[in-house]
């Protein structure tokens, strides 16, 4: 396996989690861990954030097969179908307008901002101590929700990469999810098919 | 010509998730992702050594014997 630069992205997701521990404002940062694979896949047609340079993706790939921490199972074939991909892609998107909404309930006044990070949709974790300097209160909302997210995603991706592949949650991952479709739309299906 | 291997990666590319996984560790370069779709394996490179097929998440890729093509190739031909 032949080392490149890109294989040390995985320091991203270090910083990442680290900066919003201590100011969760930083969590906004991860609009780019949102817009770049859709940048790319749109008006690239490719998929090289997911191939090369994503961070999620070369921390499973460090933790799993570097590190030798995946048990490297076969993940089960309900989790790699399409009704439990796109599910999930829907499931996620459907999360991320709640986190919008919840933004927008701020800044309209209705509800106070929340100084917690909930995982995995329901559990909410104190976090007040990462809001030192204030600012809008909607734009902190929405780093809180942004981070919650974030980190949801990554403990479920670390679980399947435990006992599945290392980077199983590229599988069901929304945004690879999410840019594949965008690049098989852009490209018909031409190629020759492998026959053997 | 050059002597393939007897062995060869086949990707089952309708569940193939484009993730790259098997471009990054295939030691001779014969798998790429086409246009951000599905993996593809260039047969003449590839020595079906089966690095790409145990690190695929999706475990769509399974190493199967090349004969069974050249010989239904060759009935053709
Ligand atoms: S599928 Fe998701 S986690 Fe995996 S490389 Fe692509 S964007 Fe990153
Ligand atoms: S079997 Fe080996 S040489 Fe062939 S595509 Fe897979 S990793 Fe590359
Ligand atoms: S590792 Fe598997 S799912 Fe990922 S691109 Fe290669 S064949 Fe497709």
């Amino acid at each position: 396996m032949s080392k490149h630069w890109y294989h040390y992205l995985w320091i991203w997701s270090v910083i990442y989690f680290a900066l919003g521990f201590f100011n969760i404002l930083f969590a906004w940062l991860g609009m780019i861990s949102f817009c770049l694979p859709l940048v790319i896949a749109i008006f690239g047609g490719s998929k090289a954030f997911c191939n090369r340079y994503c961070d999620r993706g070369q921390l499973l790939r460090a933790l799993g097969s570097q590190a030798g921490l995946s048990r490297r199972r076969d993940i089960p074939v309900w989790m790699r179908s399409k009704f439990f991909r796109y599910g999930f892609l829907i499931f996620f998107l459907a999360m991320f307008a709640q986190m919008l909404y919840a933004t927008y309930l701020v800044y309209a006044g209705v509800t106070t901002l929340g100084e917690f990070v909930t995982l995995f949709w329901s559990v909410r974790v104190p976090w007040e101590w990462a809001y030192p300097v204030k600012v809008a209160p909607w734009a902190a909302q929405f780093a809180f929700g942004l981070y919650s997210l974030m980190l949801t995603s990554a403990i479920l991706g670390i679980i399947t990469m435990l006992f599945f592949k290392p980077r199983s949650w590229c599988v069901y991952c929304p945004m690879g999810t999410m840019t594949q479709l965008i690049c098989r739309a852009k490209s018909p299906d031409t190629y020759p098919e492998q026959k053997i | 010509m050059k002597k393939l291997s007897p062995r060869l990666a086949f990707v089952n590319q309708s569940e193939c998730v484009a993730c790259g996984s098997c471009m990054d560790v295939c030691p001779r370069g014969a798998v790429s992702v086409w246009r951000g779709s599905f993996a593809v394996v260039d047969e003449g490179l590839c020595v079906g050594c089966g690095q790409c097929a145990k690190e695929c998440p999706a475990s769509v890729i399974e190493i199967r014997p090349r004969l069974s093509r050249t010989a239904a190739e060759e009935k053709i031909a």
